[in-house]
């Protein structure tokens, strides 16, 4: 096996995401979640860190319950790797 | 294949909308119908079936279902009076249009309403509310606070937001007041706003053609460079569009004013500890958007059949969404009528839910943390000075809230 493993947080518990088309600059990540999200110079929605650790985990899944757009997605983190390199 | 709809006339048929008899409770028919279901049928003004929606993950399912319309011109949308048959002959921007053409005027106007932006403005905020509180102090008790407060912070802050200049503020000030008056006549009303308008579309002209005479520039300005010069909006729009942005945040932000300083006067527990602890402000700004849910009864049409937790929806069924009914839904709230400033009231539909939620609420929530929190910490033995049963307040169908708030200290 070649190439580098993806970089994911040592204590990722979820990937987080926001489908910009959605998003409808309601801001409410923003106060619920603001080291996660941010609003771009369009107000619109941009993820700062998409690996979310544990210590945000409830305050992301609150971000994506309030999001007005239903904008923003949760799924599992990149596997890693380098932990499957050794199996063939 | 259609679903059939279930609305048939099934006695008794309450009639929609009905009043308060609390400033800061829902009609006490909510209660009855949200134990039975999610959703319940109400009579409108002539006559016609529609379906009020009591369930808070109802509500918000239906509210950001895309089969679900906010355009008055669509076949079936319910009003709740006949005077608000007139928005059926032409459509309103922005809350009255559905995708695509939501998207691109929202998207215009998202860029104001930041967190960022409306951070930058809460010094301003705290300026305006310490120099009505410094007056209303200066002339001693008693006091309204509605008309020496509450018509007043919105109309400053939002003079500020758009870019009206200083001199203006007090025109401005005028008409919204008239506007609002509980005094004021159909015709009244109507002057108010057309001498809105004509200042607006003045107001363009100087920002555009005059600008050494441009002593404000605000949101109105970047409005005008990204959206009039560049062919997006007319003028006719821009200024139509201003006009409906001024008025849906003026009457809502003055009555949560008004109504949540009654609200905090009624439960003196819950001002204490806002007293003691002002990091709670947000916290309570959230649990009064709960509790009195003044923009109750949010009305869509649904375009096609819909089924929602085991109910049916047809094409061309009228809905109503009883706000205050959804956000004192027990699964979600425990103790729902319960004035409990610490609870975790976030997941409230307040504001509304879906792609029309309140574009301004961030700055709503920034003017109503600083009046609560200034005016408590700086007169801290308020009180009201009349019964709360004597506070007239506003009728079915319309913004609720108290349209006076006598006080003194």
């Amino acid at each position: 096996m070649s190439g580098p493993a993806p970089a994911a947080a040592d204590d990722a518990a979820f990937r987080v995401s926001v489908a910009a088309d959605r998003c409808v600059g309601a801001g409410q990540c923003v106060l619920t979640a603001p080291a996660v999200f941010d609003q771009d110079a369009d107000g619109i929605s941009r993820v700062l860190k998409p690996d979310v650790a544990s210590a945000e985990a409830d305050a992301v899944r609150e971000a994506e319950f309030l999001c007005p757009g239903q904008a923003i997605a949760v799924t599992q983190p990149a596997p890693d790797r380098s932990r499957l390199a050794g199996s063939s | 294949m259609a679903i059939d709809s279930t609305l048939k006339e099934q006695p008794p048929t309450p009639d929609f909308p009905m009043a308060r008899s609390c400033p800061y409770h829902p009609p006490a028919q909510y209660e009855e119908l949200r134990e039975k279901g999610p959703m319940a049928q109400v009579r409108l003004y002539d006559g016609r079936l529609a379906w009020l929606v009591t369930g808070h993950s109802a509500a918000r399912a239906l509210l950001a279902d895309p089969r679900v319309s906010s355009d008055r011109q669509k076949p079936g949308f319910p009003m709740v009076a006949a005077r608000l048959e007139v928005a059926r002959q032409q459509r309103t921007a922005l809350i009255g249009v559905d995708p695509p053409e939501h998207t691109a005027q929202r998207r215009m106007l998202i860029p104001s309403f930041t967190v960022r932006r409306v951070n930058e403005l809460r010094p301003g905020i705290q300026r305006a509310a310490d120099a009505l509180i410094d007056e209303i102090l200066a002339q001693g008790p008693p006091a309204d606070l509605f008309a020496d407060f509450a018509l007043a912070l919105p109309s400053q802050v939002a003079c500020r937001l758009f870019g009206i200049p200083y001199d203006g503020h007090s025109f401005f000030d005028a008409q919204f007041r008239q506007m609002l008056h509980a005094d004021s006549s159909v015709q009244e009303v109507g002057a108010a706003r057309s001498a809105l308008v004509g200042y607006l579309d003045e107001l363009v002209t100087v920002k555009q053609d005059r600008p050494e005479e441009n002593t404000a520039p605000g949101m109105l300005d970047e409005l005008i460079e990204q959206q009039l010069q560049t062919g997006g909006l007319d003028r006719g729009e821009l200024v139509s569009l201003t006009m409906l942005l001024l008025l849906s945040g003026y009457e809502t932000t003055v009555s949560m004013i008004a109504t949540g300083i009654l609200t905090l006067l009624e439960h003196p527990d819950q001002a204490d500890l806002l007293r003691r602890d002002p990091s709670l402000a947000p916290g309570l700004v959230d649990e009064l958007m709960r509790f009195l849910s003044i923009a109750d009864g949010i009305a869509r049409v649904a375009t096609e059949d819909i089924e929602v937790e085991g109910r049916r929806i047809a094409a061309g069924d009228g809905l109503f969404i009883a706000t205050a009914a959804a956000n004192r839904d027990a699964t979600l709230y425990p103790d729902p009528a319960r004035f409990d400033i610490t609870r975790s009231a976030r997941q409230h539909i307040g504001f509304g839910f879906g792609i029309h939620q309140c574009i301004g609420q961030n700055l709503a929530r920034a003017e109503l943390e600083i009046t609560f929190g200034t005016l408590f910490a700086r007169i801290p033995s308020l009180r009201l000075a009349v019964p709360v049963e004597e506070i007239p307040m506003k009728g079915a169908g319309t913004v609720q809230g108290v349209t006076s708030c006598p006080v003194t200290w």
